[in-house]
């Protein structure tokens, strides 16, 4: 009734082809943008940012690199906590040896040193796949927290192993750093957040993406219809390991300001990111969002629910928590293996016919 | 559904805080691989607490609220735990993690709320002039090493000319602390170090210990956390490594460690910066006012173990300089400056631990305004697997100062330089 196409006239190939095509969602879109710019900068608290918003903005970013790579171009990957750990790494290094430097110049580059070390270790992937390609993006994982252990180059020399993001600004306003306010940490990733987002929806329904999704469907027929699968694979490589630099290189100097890679990239982090693409969505810029929503909020809530309202005690919170994320993960799988996304599709496929479904 | 409501919103009135009181956070873990060892400290550290709020009404008449957070040894959670508990009031974080503890340094010192990381953190820490806000009395990494290199030499009539000693650790911040001052120590002794690196959570360590085999080091020392201990220790006896030859730090001594592994762990030894054992009078009254009133911590069954007893070691010299911090101060309701400022200036002397209840527990500490970490004393304790007990060895060793202050100040002095910082005390 509300939510529907009719009526909404398109008259030009742009107004046909825009992101959101259906009124209420375009106006939808536009309101959660406001309000994350111009409302929640002024009510953000702490905590809110730490431990909620902007890991939920990083993690997206990062999910979103890898959906493009395994939910757009069907590569699966296991390397994701290794590359963010390169993005972490080359963001350190270039903020300590150029400090006058703007530090979103350093993110960006960092993504690029990603993008190279990315389409290095996708050189494989064209020869290998499925499976046989998992465990060789898993010798990634592996090789890259070793080496950012191994050479001291990488931690400048510290005595600790361990790498500190020193106080940078933006606009005379520190991002990182110990005395950063909530307002701007959760400002600069939610900037890049959204041009990032934005530039993933753009390409993922262009050529390139095109390209991608022909590979991953059936790379011989692609190949057929002249597809280069040498270029394709690639790009995606490139594409998604310069996302997950730039999540990484936040990850390191904006949210937690000293890390130590085999804690904080090591594999577990790789399937971190790897569940939420599966439980919001392979193949979708909003399940990207939907999964790191999921996976950074369902723990806080639980344990807010859980020790702070019901007093339990933190340990059978914290069990319970595995076992209800480990649950949701399974059930997800089983009944609904296209993830949150798909719910979403399905949701506003009803609503398209509510309350006439016939 | 009703109900649920009910007991939701009596509950969330209850956790409002009514009164003024001591907020106290604890960041425990009591699960994932370093459980084992997180759970003992984390009851030994409330128990102590409940016993003031049982026996005395708190510290000087101030209730003492402890809120727990679970961090599973995660950095991660361990941030989220930082800033769920910044806003409860929290007067003094003892995160018991080295990876924490250099997350929340920079973050502590600029919202101005002290940190205890007691024998573990960074280590230069010690010195004042740069760490305001953060204090590792009473021993740090440092400080370990140099002891056992000088319980080592003990043993071999003061010469280790022609030794070889390998360090097993843990392969992160935590585990590398020590490296510095063993290459600095074997210069000035004359024996082989070798790097022997885990990586977390040491759950397979075949190689190193077929690398020990190989190489046959004379001593292991090992700096390790969580179930990396046990399996390192149950290595150990695969290979015959001789036992008494085998040293842990602190963290590496508890009986979580030694008894999975049985009678093949009999004479391990480890450092310890207090006493182990039961034998105090605290425990008649811990029994009095909390284990037998069933208001122990946790399930209750630690009393006695080496990390309890830790646990309640960190939190008794916390709740010391909470009292020095009102004594100061003039104010019950005490600010997480005031308390900054006790513990800077806090003073435990033997007499003052066996008044409560622990004499000859820990060594005497007494902290300065550059002095944020103690003086540096440990025992050397070794396991009997047929007591099942940790027998103390050697009395309190005093660590070799020479070369750990000048390694404290060259890693301060690079920390400072970093972070923009002027020295105090000056």
């Amino acid at each position: 009734m509300i939510y529907r196409e009719a009526g909404d006239f398109k008259t030009t190939y742009a107004a046909d082809a825009q992101t959101f095509p259906i009124k209420l969602d375009r106006w939808g879109y536009f309101v959660i943008l406001a309000v994350a710019v111009l409302v929640v900068p002024f009510f953000i608290t702490d905590y809110m940012a730490n431990a909620i918003l902007v890991p939920f903005l990083i993690y997206a970013i990062a999910a979103i690199g890898l959906n493009i790579l395994t939910g757009y171009c069907g590569q699966v990957s296991l390397g994701t906590g290794g590359f963010m750990a390169v993005g972490a790494y080359a963001c350190y290094k270039l903020m300590t040896s150029f400090p006058d430097v703007s530090i979103v110049i350093h993110i960006l580059l960092a993504g690029l040193v990603t993008a190279a070390v990315g389409v290095l270790f996708g050189l494989p992937s064209l020869r290998i796949k499925g499976f046989y390609l998992a465990v060789a993006t898993l010798a990634a994982q592996f090789f890259l927290v070793w080496l950012f252990n191994k050479v001291p180059w990488f931690y400048n020399y510290s005595a600790s192993g361990q790498i500190s993001a020193p106080e940078r600004t933006v606009l005379g306003v520190a991002v990182t750093g110990p005395s950063t306010d909530a307002w701007a940490t959760y400002m600069i990733c939610l900037v890049f957040t959204i041009v990032l987002a934005l530039m993933a929806r753009n390409l993922t329904r262009g050529s390139v993406g095109r390209r991608w999704m022909a590979i991953r469907d059936m790379d011989i027929a692609a190949e057929i219809i002249g597809v280069n699968p040498l270029k394709a694979k690639l790009t995606a490589f490139a594409v998604s390991s310069f996302y997950i630099g730039v999540a990484g290189a936040l990850f390191f100097s904006v949210y937690l300001g000293a890390v130590e890679v085999g804690e904080v990239f090591g594999i577990q982090k790789s399937f971190l990111v790897l569940f939420m693409i599966i439980i919001g969505g392979l193949g979708s810029i909003f399940g990207a969002f939907a999964g790191a929503a999921f996976l950074v909020v369902l723990p806080v809530v639980l344990k807010v629910i859980g020790s702070d309202w019901l007093g339990w005690p933190t340990d059978l919170v914290a069990h319970f928590n595995l076992v209800i994320v480990g649950a949701l993960i399974m059930a997800f799988l089983i009944f609904e293996p296209h993830g949150l996304a798909q719910l979403w599709r399905l949701l506003k496929e009803k609503l398209r016919l509510w309350p006439f479904p016939h | 559904m009703r109900r649920l409501l009910t007991a939701t919103v009596v509950a969330v009135m209850a956790a409002a805080p009514a009164l003024a009181e001591l907020v106290i956070p604890s960041l425990s873990y009591r699960t994932g691989p370093y459980a084992a060892n997180g759970i003992p400290f984390a009851d030994g550290y409330q128990d102590y607490f409940k016993l003031l709020n049982e026996k005395d009404g708190g510290i000087g008449g101030e209730p003492i609220r402890v809120v727990e957070c679970e961090t599973g040894y995660n950095t991660e959670k361990g941030v989220e735990c930082y800033e769920s508990t910044k806003g409860e009031g929290a007067l003094v974080y003892a995160p018991l993690s080295t990876g924490i503890t250099y997350q929340i340094i920079p973050k502590a010192s600029a919202d101005g709320i002290p940190v205890h990381s007691m024998g573990y953190g960074r280590t230069s820490a010690k010195n004042g002039k740069v760490f305001e806000w953060i204090f590792n009395y009473p021993a740090n990494y440092w400080d370990g090493a140099s002891i056992a290199v000088k319980h080592l030499l003990d043993i071999n009539g003061g010469s280790l000319e022609g030794k070889k000693i390998a360090l097993v650790y843990h392969n992160s911040a935590y585990g590398k602390e020590p490296i510095r001052t063993l290459q600095e120590l074997s210069k000035k002794h004359g024996f082989e170090f070798m790097e022997i690196p885990v990586d977390h959570p040491g759950q397979e360590q075949k190689s190193q210990w077929l690398q020990i085999r190989q190489q046959r080091p004379d001593y292991v020392l090992m700096w390790g956390w969580g179930v990396m201990n046990q399996v390192a220790i149950q290595e150990a006896a695969n290979i015959r490594f001789p036992m008494e030859n085998f040293i842990g730090v602190w963290w590496s001594g508890s009986e979580n460690d030694v008894i999975p592994v049985g009678d093949g762990a009999d004479g391990y030894k480890s450092l310890n910066m207090h006493m182990p054992g039961m034998d105090f009078p605290i425990y008649d009254e811990l029994k009095t006012y909390l284990y037998d009133k069933g208001l122990a911590a946790g399930a209750g069954d630690q009393a006695g173990t080496v990390l309890y007893n830790r646990g309640m070691y960190n939190a008794m010299i916390i709740a010391e300089a909470i009292r020095k911090a009102q004594e100061l101060s003039g104010a019950t309701a005490i600010t997480p400056a005031q308390l900054r400022d006790g513990m800077e200036q806090l003073v435990i002397t033997q007499d003052r631990l066996t008044e409560l209840g622990i004499p000859n527990f820990g060594p005497a500490v007494e902290a300065s305004c550059e002095n944020h970490g103690g003086q540096g004393m440990a025992i050397v304790q070794q396991w009997d697997a047929a007591a099942k007990k940790w027998n103390v060895l050697t009395d309190y060793i005093q660590s070799d100062s020479e070369v750990i202050d000048a390694l404290i100040a060259e890693d301060s002095a690079a920390y400072a330089a970093e972070a923009g910082i002027t020295e105090r005390c000056n």
